[in-house]
């Protein structure tokens, strides 16, 4: 593709309460086994991108740590590849990254030294499937200055927070409001755009003379009626992780047979770090009921509508309900979670219980007990 | 200059016929194992935990999966810039080309590949039994004990030991008597076709025996170095080692995962078992499904019921099925209402639905009764049972059947049902 990537990761989010603070957003875990950035990253090579920045800043070694090898993602090549960019000090930047537009500033010279015409810019938070192919030919065939994807929400969704647009007939945006408290429109913008490449290295280097540094504030909305800015409409699943709200619904979305299907059983696939962990075990006493289960897992208890991840050990006569158990947690006998997001790596002694509201879900984070090597 | 201390040198030409239809696509170190591996995966596993990073896999029998599983090695890390995985077919020569005729010859063929890498010793493993070992350990045992050769035994009930080649010890170890599956065994130690050589002594040997047909290491190389009292110990294993040479000992082996403290665990933190994993998604369970005493790998649909059985990857479990007692390969689909006892399915079958696997009294296998026995019903890869079928216990199954090949919606007892070559 004649495209280079550029997925911002280093966003914290308060609404995600105690989930933000081991990990940042773009490395939370979804659907059994994967992470957030894995929609992001698996888009862009199915969409034969060959090279990659991920910029990350806010609490990135989980990040990093998922990124350690790009072979997950096919991007370990001669030609490109994946790189991870954090804020570094140099002779000229004391700064860390004050916004997304200054994240790309920093980083210029990967822009620079690229050769590919066209940049898609994408969050790290989104879980969708997009083939950026398509994408650009609406780009170019508009001959649009910056396309952003866009997307009707359904009725009642809270665009507080987001940033919504309004499209005319043939798709430019007329209108552009970053988290409206009265939003005109409920078309939203899913934080994914493609434009060209000198286009966005001129913009971003005009932004920085006037000590401008976010994206959608600075550029897109700035700009809205001096470029031509067009929206793609997608209407395929997406979702971002940004409240733990979004967080539990997004991961209770996969059990439901259509969404499956959707991102596991029709072409292109998503892709993970490969984590060689055995195939997941169910004990006497084990009883599994329209729940997702990842490899790893020891079950000798009651689970249902659930999301268990990688390496979890339920023990047993331990019920689950409604409840997401994230990676390597051990949950001690005769313990009761329901309505809970439980944080990788507790260890949850016998006879607990955890109960929390279905529309508040409580987050359980216990210090990991267990002796290890 | 490469060098590198020991090799190893992995036999995984062996078609494994007593798996019946299992390996009659792929060679026995490709057939599917504990729901997410291949019975490769686990000698590959133990030499890059044992920190030796050259293999080389010797290939042979229908070597199509076999490849297509190695690539070039990621999944065991076996990528190197030097040394790493190389597959080594047998391949043709200016004069006197031939297959692998026989263990050693297979090895003797591949002299240039070995010596490429200068090693001090050269690892000999088949590529067909499950066990972890550190052959790091055995290496050190070998050079402490100045061997020229090492084999690594172990102790097996006496009444078994004529299966095996049997090797008989001094007090230090030192082999002064082996005899391939004897009549009346001497000793209990047999040997798991593991060894350690020296290299330069095994290529003298190898060189010097060249002209025998069939050059077996069993047959041939042993008894060569016994002869000529060369330094050969044994290395006493005590773990656990499991040959799955048979339907029999295949499902047994399957089936010792799913106690819930297993002999062999998968689940341990150090010595991990890899392999290629095409699919990542977790496993989905349905409201109405129970499942209990098995091991599922990963993206299978559960909508059915699943109690003591090994389910591998990708797999379909239709509606109000019950598997029991089954072995279930990856990417297999089942309809609903079916029925499966003591069932080992290979990958990607269709079956209808209300298929009944496994019914009725027990009867001899006609075509090969030393193959399919034990109330088994066998289904070879990507075959097909339409709607409504029964199945008879030590059946076997294999290519794309309809309505038309059974009598009466069923295949009694005993018969074999092969259609080879028309499966697509």
């Amino acid at each position: 593709m004649r495209a280079i990537g550029i997925i911002l990761a280093g966003g914290n989010n308060r609404r995600m309460r105690e989930l933000s603070q081991r990990r940042a957003v773009c490395a939370m875990p979804i659907a059994g086994s994967y992470r957030s950035i894995d929609f992001t990253l698996s888009n862009m090579s199915n969409s034969h991108i060959q090279k990659v920045a991920v910029l990350t800043q806010y609490n990135a070694s989980s990040l990093h740590d998922h990124l350690s090898s790009s072979k997950w993602w096919d991007f370990g090549r001669k030609q490109g590849g994946l790189f991870t960019f954090t804020p570094a000090v140099t002779a000229q930047n004391g700064n860390w990254y004050r916004g997304t537009a200054d994240a790309i500033y920093q980083n210029l010279d990967f822009l620079k030294s690229s050769h590919e015409p066209y940049v898609v810019v994408a969050s790290g938070d989104g879980v969708y499937k997009l083939d950026f192919n398509k994408m650009l030919e609406f780009h170019v065939e508009r001959k649009a200055d910056i396309t952003v994807v866009c997307r009707d929400m359904e009725e009642g969704a809270d665009l507080e927070r987001y940033g919504t647009v309004r499209l005319n007939e043939e798709s430019r945006i007329e209108e552009f409001e970053e988290k409206p408290l009265c939003a005109k429109s409920d078309v939203i913008s899913c934080g994914i755009y493609i434009l060209r490449r000198r286009q966005l290295i001129e913009m971003i280097e005009k932004c920085a003379e006037e000590d401008r540094y976010d994206f959608v504030r600075d550029i897109l909305i700035r700009y809205k009626d001096v470029r031509r800015i067009y929206g793609y409409k997608i209407r395929d699943y997406w979702r971002n992780i940004a409240s733990v709200e979004d967080y539990y619904r997004t991961n209770m979305d996969f059990l439901k047979p259509e969404v499956r299907t959707f991102f596991f059983k029709q072409y292109p696939d998503i892709y993970s770090k490969v984590d060689d962990l055995a195939p997941a075990k169910y004990n006497p006493g084990a009883s599994v009921r329209n729940s997702l289960v990842s490899s790893g897992c020891i079950v000798n208890g009651v689970v249902e509508n659930s999301v268990i991840f990688k390496k979890s050990y339920i023990g047993n006569s331990c019920v689950i309900k409604n409840s997401i158990i994230l990676n390597d947690v051990y949950i001690g006998n005769n313990t009761c979670i329901e309505n809970c997001i439980v944080e990788s790596h507790s260890t949850i002694r016998a006879d607990s219980h955890y109960v929390g509201e279905d529309g508040h879900i409580r987050i359980v984070v216990e210090r990991n007990e267990r002796y290890t090597m | 200059m490469i060098k590198k201390e020991m090799i190893a040198m992995l036999l995984a030409g062996g078609q494994g016929s007593r798996l019946g239809v299992l390996t009659a696509k792929m060679a026995k170190p490709a057939v599917a194992f504990g729901g997410k591996y291949r019975i490769i995966d686990f000698p590959l596993s133990n030499c890059i935990n044992s920190g030796v990073d050259t293999v080389g896999v010797l290939t042979q029998y229908q070597p199509l999966r076999l490849n297509s599983h190695i690539g070039i090695g990621i999944p065991w890390d076996l990528d190197r810039n030097i040394g790493g995985v190389t597959v080594l077919p047998p391949y043709e020569r200016l004069s006197s080309s031939e297959w692998y005729t026989g263990t050693a010859n297979a090895i003797y063929q591949n002299l240039e590949y070995m010596e490429s890498y200068h090693p001090e010793y050269v690892l000999i493993l088949s590529a067909d039994h499950i066990y972890k070992m550190d052959y790091e350990q055995m290496l050190e045992f070998h050079k402490e004990k100045g061997a020229e050769v090492t084999i690594a035994v172990m102790s097996v009930p006496r009444e078994e030991a004529g299966r095996f080649g049997i090797m008989t010890v001094d007090d230090r170890n030192k082999i002064f008597r082996f005899e391939e599956k004897p009549a009346n065994p001497q000793s209990s130690l047999a040997s798991m076709g593991i060894y350690i050589f020296n290299w330069r002594t095994l290529r003298r040997a190898l060189l010097a025996m060249a002209g025998q047909p069939a050059l077996d290491f069993g047959r041939h190389v042993i008894p060569y170095f016994l002869r000529k009292g060369a330094p050969m110990y044994a290395y006493e294993f005590n773990g656990y080692w499991k040959d799955v040479g048979t339907l029999q000992s295949y499902w047994e082996a399957n089936m010792e995962l799913i106690d819930i403290v297993p002999e062999f665990n998968l689940y341990e933190e150090y010595w991990k078992v890899y392999t290629k994993s095409e699919i990542q998604p977790p496993q989905y369970f349905s409201a109405d499904s129970v499942v209990e005493r098995s091991i599922i790998g990963e993206g299978t649909d559960i909508y059915g019921k699943v109690y003591n059985s090994v389910i591998g990857c990708g797999v379909t479990i239709g509606r109000n099925t019950v598997v029991r007692d089954s072995i279930v390969m990856n990417n297999t689909r089942t309809g609903d209402d079916c029925e499966l006892y003591r069932a080992i399915v290979a990958e990607e079958v269709r079956l209808g639905n209300h298929v009944r696997l496994g019914i009725g009294e027990e009867a001899e296998n006609d075509t090969a009764p030393h193959i399919y026995n034990h109330g088994f019903v066998t289904v070879g890869e990507k075959s097909v049972i339409p709607n409504g079928i029964t199945v008879g216990k030590n059946t076997v199954i294999f290519g794309v059947t309809t309505g038309a090949d059974y009598a009466d919606h069923a295949l009694p007892g005993g018969k074999s049902l092969i259609k080879a070559g028309e499966q697509q």
